[in-house]
């Protein structure tokens, strides 16, 4: 396919989205990412049944952790989509590039950017 | 094994890892078949690519499955146990060894053509590769379009393009001799030509289309990439209309079978584009019968009906026109069920296509000399599920009968199964294991990591700086190792890659290049040649991830490849060896449930060589069955029944225990250890559970009040004892779905169908002057169960639908039964004083499911059947590993078809059985004793019941691990770790990504 889609998302691979802890998403703003979103198999589609639920009730007790702490849940989000839809891919990729442009910089490094980046996390079972 | 859809792929997998070496013959150029193609899966909406994606690479890389693409079968000699084939192989054109897959030849290759994988709705090269995710992942030439081809000096721009050398226009044809034990035949079908029915207007108007184009249009990786337009004017449908029984039903054309598949495929198609939509769509599905018979199909249709709102019109279709405007839509005119006639516009109209076989199916079961019904399929010898006409040649799939994907994959596991009992004696002989030195201990040690970046030919070196990867690599900690190579997966660089990591000391390596999903077993084979564990192993996806979807950021993309090898060096410095322990396995089985299935499941286990425990709670064997006295197919079932008890009583490696039950189950796959309820302690390495289903007792239409009423087993019974009433009857009347197809029962039950033409029929030949009435909702006689419902027909049984709102009423009135029942075409009320009420009630779970659902921990759905881990993929197996299920057990289904789930099953059983240890997965949890607090968060969300407290700590047996790591994710006090892919190492990768290099 090649989409083509924003340069500045990186990947980290899990096995299952539902493998995913709060202190790693926390990290990943500490370490300076404006915005991560978790990517997850489509609901009741999870290879492991269930993890694509669980993940989703710890992403969005992580926003609200982020709302409390001043950076923002918005720059947190979690999206579920099959490994053969790389056309919803790309979107989501522009998409919340686009929102996290909006929402500026990581509140904790407002002065020194790290790399400008969004780091995104990918689970799934590929 | 011939064809290599589904079923040969599943088929090749349960032989090749029972021990047996695998011949996978192919027409096409790639394996996968017409799974590829579709889109999404019913009943579950799967992505089909998806879920058969992990078959692909575990078939295509195994060591004792050889895969000859671009091959038929030219002749078979021989017996059973020794046959002879010939094959003859088209050249490729393409080396497949030396083919990296990177597609440069195709972007050069001047030439397109119609792209058949994606139903001619787009193009590809002459050079080209079937599908993305094919396998062997190589390119191939189409000797017709080739320019080089026709003219030896034109041309020639892949060879140029192709950095791999890989193409080779010298290959000429080959004949390949094989000797082989057992043949399976598993060719698939094609669809049926709809241009041969005008009136639908196939071929004359660009806006119908068949199902399997609907596919391709819906399809992420098809020719629109998943956005639903008409591929006549790219404008996406408001209106879309699917006409069922194209070519299927039809006797006329010569298809008077019903190809099983089209009704749910439809609904799936319907519900999918309303998905797909951006603006609210209109679907309407027309057919005859609505055949939702499979598991959980029935559901699907009510909720496509009822919350996707899907519209189905029950007609008969006369024709669709064009409209005489710039729109081109259509216009159906068709005939209601009470006899009017309406028309109505569509923007677009989808066919739903029947299957059949090919011409080149057809001439391979002649060439064989299989006996072929009168519609081209091989016939099935009776009552075996898989056993062609001639001895040692098993079919499965299509090329058999319409029929879905999961039972498609559990005839392919019976095929398997029925081979290796043939074969019991040669298991082991012919297969090989690969040696590798043994493995250095780097414990102790610091990370020594060494960095391979790949160009992929042009692929990433044309967008990425590929030298400034490979600079900024030499930088990192750890680093001793950094270099750059045109193509790392070549069979040259695999050999210096070794070398490099022998030389250097290298303990941990990173490859940048394309996906892991085709290439990480490579390099991790790679590793273990050089002796260092194979989890000591990453890769960084700087082709997928990077290069491609940034070709025109060249700097961008180099800095994010930069970054990729940081976030992956980090993450490797951390990196331990996975030893996978293993766990010795008891060749023996236990089979709770003596009837039909169980008892084939024993006998074919038994004939594979292992020891069997029966099981059966009832005094005797035979469970349900002895209540059947004539299958489907007009066989003598009780005659058969006496042949297979004799038979499972007669065998020395079966131990029967007959009015007995399971009381206790402790252990896992391979070593089980169960208590009877005799006292008897066994050990096994598996189960099956084929412990049967039962009728219901209706409530309804007087049962049980009137002795004129039964159900359809007591009538099939009275039938064969004599029963003068039936000799006597003016009327005979069945009616269908009793208590299935209710809101408290809310799937059909499948059989009764068929089983009420079948007795209706023999009522009707005993007593010709009877009138004989079937009173039903939707006739579901599928496959060629159909011709039996067009006799019935031609023999004068009437049938007459009710609504389900307005059941028969069933009354006594001065010691007559009278039956009153709306006419489905006069739209009045028709009262038939009956001699007989037939009921067609419906298949039931054993109450013991239940039993067996506290005893193994094993799912039920909501209807009480077993739950199967995969509906589509894995149909006998549990999640839980080692225990599988067989016949009514989960769901309803014939004896035939019990017959092949459980030969299906003790094929799936026989794999685990035909190894000496079981491995675990690789990447599984472990618990750090210390930190749990023993909460049972673990225990309780794992769904395949790996984690168990002992000694007030969690222990995560990790044969059953399958490496989700959603304990991990889950446990509060982060006692439960994945290997390879724990917090640690998530976050060093973050902290890599975002540290400036020093």
């Amino acid at each position: 396919m090649r989409l083509q889609y924003a340069t500045n998302i990186r990947i980290v691979e899990m096995t299952c989205s539902g493998n995913i802890d709060h202190r790693v998403i926390l990290n990943a703003f500490e370490e300076g990412a404006d915005g991560v979103f978790v990517a997850g198999c489509m609901e009741g589609d999870c290879h492991f049944l269930k993890g694509n639920i669980r993940a989703r009730k710890r992403v969005n007790a992580v926003k609200k952790l982020l709302d409390e702490i001043g950076i923002g849940g918005d720059r947190l989000e979690m999206y579920n989509l099959s490994s053969a839809q790389g056309g919803r891919f790309a979107e989501i990729a522009n998409d919340i590039t686009a929102k996290i442009k909006d929402l500026g910089p990581n509140p904790l490094f407002k002065n020194s950017s790290c790399c400008g980046c969004s780091c995104s996390k990918e689970g799934g079972d590929q | 094994m011939v064809g290599a859809g589904i079923a040969g792929i599943q088929a090749s997998l349960d032989l090749a890892e029972s021990g047996y070496y695998v011949y996978l013959v192919e027409s096409t150029t790639a394996i996968g078949g017409t799974m590829p193609m579709l889109d999404k899966t019913f009943p579950t909406n799967d992505c089909s690519m998806c879920i058969l994606s992990p078959k692909l690479v575990e078939c295509g890389r195994h060591l004792n499955i050889k895969i000859l693409t671009s091959s038929d079968v030219q002749e078979v000699a021989g017996e059973p146990g020794n046959f002879n084939v010939k094959i003859r192989q088209r050249p490729r054109f393409v080396d497949a060894n030396k083919c990296t897959g990177c597609g440069s030849c195709s972007e050069e290759c001047p030439i397109k053509v119609d792209d058949e994988f994606n139903q001619d709705l787009g193009k590809r090269k002459a050079i080209y590769k079937l599908y993305a995710q094919a396998y062997p992942n190589a390119y191939a030439i189409d000797k017709a379009k080739c320019l080089r081809i026709k003219n030896p000096k034109a041309c020639g721009k892949c060879l140029k393009a192709c950095q791999a050398d890989a193409i080779n226009f010298e290959m000429a044809e080959e004949t390949i001799d094989l000797n082989v034990g057992a043949i399976v035949l598993s060719p698939g079908f094609e669809k049926f030509d709809a241009s041969a029915l005008f009136y639908y207007g196939y071929g004359k108007f660009p806006n119908v289309l068949t199902s399997l184009e609907f596919e391709r249009v819906l399809s992420a990786s098809g020719p629109f990439q998943g956005h639903m337009v008409r591929p006549y004017d790219g404008k996406e449908p408001k209106k879309i209309a699917w006409i069922q029984c194209v070519g299927s039903r039809n006797t006329k054309e010569k298809h008077g079978y019903c190809s099983s598949v089209c009704c749910m495929y439809a609904i799936k198609e319907a519900v999918i584009a309303k998905e797909h939509s951006h603006e609210p769509l209109e679907t309407t599905i027309f057919f005859m019968d609505m055949r939702t018979f499979g598991k959980g199909f029935e559901k699907y249709y009510d909720r496509a009906r009822d919350e996707k709102g899907v519209r189905f019109v029950r007609s008969r279709i006369y024709e669709v026109t064009e409209k005489n405007d710039e729109s081109k839509n259509l216009i159906i005119r068709y005939s209601n069920e009470d006899g009017t006639i309406s028309t109505e516009e569509f923007d677009m109209v989808v066919l739903s296509v029947g299957l059949q076989p090919s011409k080149s199916v057809m001439e391979l079961g002649e060439k064989l000399g299989l006996d072929m019904n009168q519609y081209g399929f091989a016939d099935t010898q009776k009552l075996t599920g898989v056993n062609s006409s001639k001895p040692g040649i098993y079919v499965s799939g299509a090329f058999c009968g319409p029929k879905d994907i999961p039972e498609t994959v559990m005839q392919a596991s019976a095929a398997a199964g029925a081979s290796a009992s043939l074969l019991a004696e040669s298991r082991g002989t012919k297969v090989t294991e690969k040696e590798y030195p043994a493995e250095k201990d780097v414990s102790g040690q610091d990370p020594r990591i060494g960095v391979f970046v790949c160009h992929c030919g042009v692929n990433i070196g044309s967008v990425v700086n590929v030298p400034g990867v490979v600079e900024m690599a030499k930088g990192l900690p750890n680093v001793v190792y950094s270099g750059e190579y045109l193509y790392v997966c070549s069979q040259d660089s695999q050999n210096t890659m070794r070398q490099i990591v022998e030389e250097n000391g290298l303990n941990r390596v990173v490859v940048a290049s394309c996906s892991p999903r085709t290439h990480k077993p490579l390099f991790q084979e790679t590793m273990m040649e050089a002796g260092v564990n194979r989890y000591l192993f990453e890769m960084a996806n700087i082709r997928d991830q990077c290069s491609w979807v940034h070709q025109n950021e060249p700097d961008k993309a180099t800095e994010k490849a930069k970054d990729l090898v940081k976030m992956m060096v980090a993450k490797s410095a951390l990196l331990s060896p996975i030893h996978q322990p293993s766990v010795d396995v008891t060749k023996a089985a236990m089979i709770i449930g003596g009837g039909v299935s169980g008892m084939n499941s024993a006998l074919s286990l038994a004939d594979q060589g292992y020891k069997v425990y029966l099981v059966e709670k009832a005094d005797s064997l035979g469970g349900i069955a002895r209540r059947i006295k004539q299958g489907f197919r007009g066989e003598d079932v009780q005659e058969y029944l006496a042949e297979l008890i004799d038979k499972v009583k007669a065998n020395s490696l079966i131990e029967l225990f007959t009015g007995t039950e399971v009381q206790d189950v402790k252990g896992f796959v391979g070593n089980f250890k169960s208590t009877l309820s005799n006292g008897a302690q066994i050990q096994h390495g598996v189960v099956i559970i084929a412990i049967g289903g039962e009728e219901y007792l209706p409530t309804e239409y007087l049962y049980g009040k009137n002795n004129r009423v039964m159900t359809q087993l007591e009538m099939e019974e009275a039938m064969t004892a004599g029963d003068s009433r039936f000799d006597q009857a003016k009327n005979i009347v069945m009616i269908q779905c009793v208590g299935s197809r209710e809101p408290e029962r809310g799937y059909c039950s499948r059989v009764c169908c068929t089983k009420s033409i079948k007795l209706a029929i023999k009522a009707k030949d005993k007593n010709p002057d009877a009138n004989v009435f079937i009173l039903y909702r939707d006739i579901r006689s599928y496959g060629f169960f159909e011709d039996m419902y067009t006799e019935a027909r031609r023999k004068g049984v009437i049938f007459i639908r009710y609504s389900v709102e307005q059941k028969p009423l069933v009354e006594e009135a001065g010691g007559k039964l009278m039956i009153t029942v709306t006419d489905h075409v006069l739209g009045q009320p028709v009262v038939i004083e009956a001699d007989i009420l037939g009921l067609a009630a419906a298949k039931l779970a054993s109450r013991d499911n239940k039993k067996m659902n506290s005893l193994f921990k094993v799912p039920l759905n909501e209807d009480g059947f077993f739950l199967e881990a995969h509906m589509k993929l894995r149909p006998v197996d549990f999640a839980s590993e080692g225990i599988f299920m067989a016949g009514l057990a989960h769901g309803p289904k014939n004896l035939e078809e019990n017959i092949s789930q459980a030969k299906a099953a003790a094929g799936r059983a026989g794999v685990i059985l035909s190894k000496s240890k079981l491995e675990s997965h690789g990447v599984t949890a472990v618990v750090q004793p210390d930190k749990c607090a023993a909460c049972l968060t673990c225990v309780r969300l794992c769904p395949y019941g790996a984690p168990k407290v002992r000694n007030y700590a969690a222990e995560i047996e990790s044969v059953l691990c399958q490496g989700c790591g959603s304990c991990a994710g889950e446990c509060p006090n982060k006692a439960i770790t994945l290997q390879g892919y724990n917090d640690r190492m998530y976050m060093s990768m973050v902290n890599g990504l975002c540290k400036e290099v020093l």
